[in-house]
């Protein structure tokens, strides 16, 4: 049998795609993680609860869902914000944020999950948009725009946060935090405003990616767990903390696993992320664009 | 107190219990009475290496499963059927070995990515199983448990039986886990979570004191997962690899206070119980969810759980 060139140019372009949407999944444990220093394991949790609150607005209200999500920013911002605010008293503030710290945000990502359980059941869901069954097809190659459109919303979106990291005070304040939080402090700044900031931005992240990740694929409470392993795969792959890396760790993955399920089965997949993070971690912990 | 002795009284405790459910003829009560006891295990066995070394492990549900499956293959190959001690004892060397690798693997990381590590492994292994047909695959597998245990003439009901060798472990973890807290090794592990950094400048041998801790850990682990497949009756990957094991393994030492013995045992037991009366009375889900929300309460409001609290109140009476 001669090498499937179709099947594999169309596996590539897929996992580009895929990667594109996992980048925005991946930003905001990009800046909780990898510049706030604040090991958010819930991330996925609030993704999942992002992907519910796109189906329930979407079906009961006929919204767009994508559309959803760019209104329910302030309210994750918001919900981030309360969540940093109790993180630090409980435990950043006792230097206790190592062992109770993680476990409190183990606990909370159960907690998610196990809610939406009990609210939604374990069916799947899904929402119905117009983009959502059409493809593009250029010779060969197919471009479903259930995929084009929430890669090119996680393209503008990370391209955004880019930009607000690097031009604005508040962006740079970020960065800042990240390096030297003493000498923040010296400025005159506070930078647990700072991190509280961050981390809400890092969460209102989380809501759009739950929007879009409803759009990919039909979404039940526990899907958040597949994407633990892909989150800190990308985010520690990418040099912790680095926007561009994490962009093109992204799409590593994002090709790596389409090929993976192109041409040995899609059960496989899951352990393409974290086996590569066990690699990762095992042989360059600084990631494959580390600082 | 000595090891031994400890020991020895802790399993006449458990013998105790034993002959009073034995003699209410209460079959439901071993079925509840084992999944807690499992629960003791996986909490002293986490705490060993969480509690004592300050190494967060998220990935309990890994060892527990592989230790699962391990049976399962040996019930599948079919040759000679093995018996449970044989299960418990391949189990523990299976998962020790997969503890000592994954520790010389990840240990050198930081604590958050060591805890990150440690859940990826729980996917991968979750996946190769699940990929694997000769033990049941996403299937599963089923696993013939004979009706009672006869040795001689005295015939014991199967899950007595199991109730008793889970009793045994139980004892044996905790034994274990109290003679490392007086040790000069728990000592070792105290100064590992306490400040690592000055444990390495003053000549503790770090890396070697975490691979004895994660393979401790992880064998036990496995070992409470061994004889799982014969108490369930049909193993699946999602069964036997469920975050409900990794959870529980954290809140329970979390609830109970991780510094001590003490603290596993008290939280294993309390939450165990509770769990046991909330999957009958209310639902299966709830209890996951009451689980999930007392270790963030506990977390953030007594970071050394009831063991703490009681110590500190013990403390504000003492001084008037």
């Amino acid at each position: 049998m001669d090498f499937p060139f179709e099947l594999f140019l169309n596996a590539i372009i897929s996992g580009l795609l895929l990667g594109g949407f996992y980048a925005a999944v991946t930003a905001g444990v990009s800046i909780s993680f990898g510049m706030l220093d604040i090991v958010n394991i819930a991330h996925p949790g609030f993704i999942i609860l992002g992907s519910y609150i796109a189906y329930l607005l979407s079906a009961s209200l006929g919204l767009d869902p994508i559309l959803v999500s760019v209104l329910m920013l302030p309210v994750f911002y918001a919900l981030g914000c309360v969540v940093y605010q109790v993180y630090y008293l409980a435990f950043e503030k006792r230097g206790q944020e190592a062992l109770r710290g993680l476990a409190f945000f183990f606990g909370l990502l159960f907690v998610t999950e196990v809610g939406l359980i009990l609210v939604f059941g374990v069916d799947y869901r899904y929402v119905e948009a117009a983009y959502i069954g059409p493809a593009l097809h250029f010779g060969f190659v197919d471009l479903p725009l259930r995929m084009l459109i929430p890669c090119a919303v996680a393209l503008a979106l990370f391209g955004l946060l880019q930009l607000f990291i690097t031009r604005t005070f508040t962006g740079r304040a970020i960065m800042a935090v990240s390096q030297d939080q003493l000498a923040l402090q010296l400025m005159a700044a506070d930078p647990i405003r700072i991190k509280r900031i961050a981390f809400g931005i890092s969460i209102a992240i989380a809501g759009v990616a739950g929007a879009l990740l409803v759009v990919i694929q039909p979404v039940e409470p526990s899907v958040g767990r597949e994407y633990i392993g892909r989150i800190f795969a990308i985010c520690v792959l990418g040099g912790l903390g680095s926007l561009p890396g994490t962009l093109l760790a992204a799409m590593l993955l994002g090709v790596m696993e389409s090929l993976t399920s192109t041409f040995y089965g899609p059960s496989w997949a899951p352990a393409v992320a974290f086996g590569f993070l066990l690699l990762t971690l095992a042989v360059r912990p600084a990631g494959l664009f580390g600082r | 107190m000595s090891t031994f002795k400890f020991s020895l009284l802790s399993f006449a405790v458990g013998l105790i219990v034993f002959a009073v459910g034995h003699a209410l003829d209460i079959g439901y009560l071993f079925f509840a009475g084992y999944t807690i006891l499992q629960f003791v295990v996986l909490a002293t066995a986490w705490n060993i290496l969480g509690g004592y070394c300050g190494y967060v492990n998220f990935g309990s549900a890994a060892f527990f499963g592989l230790g699962a499956y391990t049976s399962v293959f040996f019930y599948k190959l079919d040759a000679v059927p093995l018996p449970i001690p044989a299960l418990i004892l391949a189990g523990g060397i299976v998962t020790g070995i997969v503890g000592f690798g994954m520790g010389y693997l990840t240990l050198r990381l930081r604590g958050a990515f060591f805890a990150i590590a440690t859940l990826a492994m729980a996917v991968v292994l979750q996946t190769l199983i699940v990929n694997w047909d000769f033990v049941g695959g996403s299937r599963g597998a089923y696993i013939l448990r004979p009706e009672s245990l006869e040795i001689g003439r005295l015939s014991l009901p199967y899950i007595e039986y199991l109730f008793l060798l889970m009793l045994l472990l139980s004892v044996v973890a905790l034994g274990i886990s109290r003679a490392i807290e007086r040790s000069q090794l728990g000592f070792g592990f105290a100064t590992i979570r306490d400040d690592e950094l000055a444990a390495e400048a003053s000549g503790v041998p770090t890396l070697k004191l975490k691979l004895i801790a994660t393979t401790l850990s992880g064998a036990l682990m496995g070992m409470a997962g061994a004889p799982f497949p014969y108490y369930i009756g049909f193993l699946q990957p999602s069964s036997a690899f469920g975050l409900e094991y990794g959870v529980n393994s954290i809140a329970m030492p979390m609830i109970g206070g991780t510094t001590s013995w003490i603290g596993p045992l008290v939280g294993s037991l309390l939450l165990g119980t509770l769990q046991q009366v909330a999957t009958v009375t209310i639902s299966s889900a709830v209890n996951l969810l009451i689980v999930g929300l007392l270790l963030v309460t506990f977390v953030v409001i007594a970071p050394n759980g009831l063991v703490g609290l009681v110590q500190q109140h013990l403390r504000a009476r003492r001084k008037p």
